[in-house]
């Protein structure tokens, strides 16, 4: 038991302070991702996600480049309010994906936004993969 | 005897520097003691779920039911997707709350946003409010819509510099491509 606590606490404590790089969380991410779709992720299909086009309710053409460009390794610039939108390769930007929280929570909005509903499993990881790769 | 002079000196220097420090902290206190219009307020939680796609709004720009309404709205806020999980809903309604116009009336520009509105107004568009809409009665379109540097009154920083810290003091009013504002 006390030997259990010993291994808990230095566990957390390597956790806490190991430095948080994408490819830790996006590995787990993937790792789920690929347990609901039973398939392997590409890069090449994200990049075509993310290039593709959808057509919104009100008539609109959006896809993930509508705000983001057709390269994430720039900037991009928010449709409705012109804020700009930090880069989101890692490469360039090493904050992005280093949060699963905001990773889930962007994947949630800007999936129902663009494609006007949640990205499936197999979409979330080949948009990871791709993005991860730059 | 020279070392000592030296020393004193090392020492007044240092004395003096300490105290303009203190002196021009207190100022800027002070300075925004007097300016500010709305309650000036941080939220690391706020500026990031809600600064990352707008400007973070001052809570005081609109009274406590609006934000009510807004944070449990979120899948449509204005047309756009805004979802966030309960927990920080919940978080960010209380500091809201706690800030809006309602809570905080010693704030002038408050006040004067709540004078207008009777209990069953809720609104949500800042832009909208009475108060709002008078005070920028003036600005011909052609320098918010049609002026690529500022392109929506709801881009309050464009033209007021310190909307952020809750100041939006005339003086402090730049209209990108026009200069200073003159009444």
């Amino acid at each position: 038991m006390k030997l259990n606590i010993t291994i808990i606490v230095s566990g957390l404590g390597f956790i806490l302070t190991s430095p948080v790089l994408a490819g830790d969380t996006v590995t787990t991410l993937l790792q789920e991702y690929h347990t609901q779709a039973a398939q392997t992720f590409s890069a090449d299909a994200g990049r075509q996600l993310w290039n593709q086009s959808f057509v919104a309710a009100n008539g609109d053409q959006r896809s993930c480049s509508t705000c983001h460009t057709s390269d994430p390794a720039q900037a991009g610039k928010h449709t409705r309010t012109g804020k700009r939108i930090e880069p989101l390769a890692p490469s360039v930007n090493p904050e992005r994906l280093t949060e699963t929280r905001e990773i889930r929570k962007w994947l949630k909005r800007n999936c129902k936004w663009t494609l006007g509903r949640e990205c499936t499993a197999r979409e979330k990881g080949d948009l990871l993969t791709y993005l991860n790769s730059l | 005897m020279r070392r000592w002079i030296v020393m004193g000196l090392g020492l007044a220097m240092v004395v003096t520097l300490g105290w303009n420090m203190n002196v021009s902290m207190a100022d800027e206190d002070e300075y925004w003691e007097r300016t500010r219009d709305v309650a000036s307020v941080e939220n690391s939680r706020y500026q990031e779920e809600c600064g990352s796609c707008h400007m973070a709004y001052p809570p005081g720009l609109l009274p406590g039911r609006s934000w009510e309404k807004m944070m449990t709205s979120l899948d449509d806020h204005f047309g756009e997707n805004a979802e966030l999980d309960a927990a920080t809903v919940t978080e960010l309604v209380q500091f809201l709350r706690d800030n809006s116009a309602d809570a905080r009336p010693s704030y002038r520009r408050s006040r004067k946003i709540i004078r207008d509105l009777s209990d069953e107004n809720v609104p949500l568009r800042i832009t909208q409010l009475d108060y709002f809409r008078h005070e920028h009665r003036e600005i011909p379109a052609r320098w918010i819509t049609g002026n690529p540097g500022v392109s929506s009154l709801s881009n309050c920083n464009t033209c007021h510099q310190n909307a952020e810290r809750g100041s939006f003091s005339e003086r402090e009013i730049t209209i990108p491509g026009h200069g200073q504002w003159d009444d």
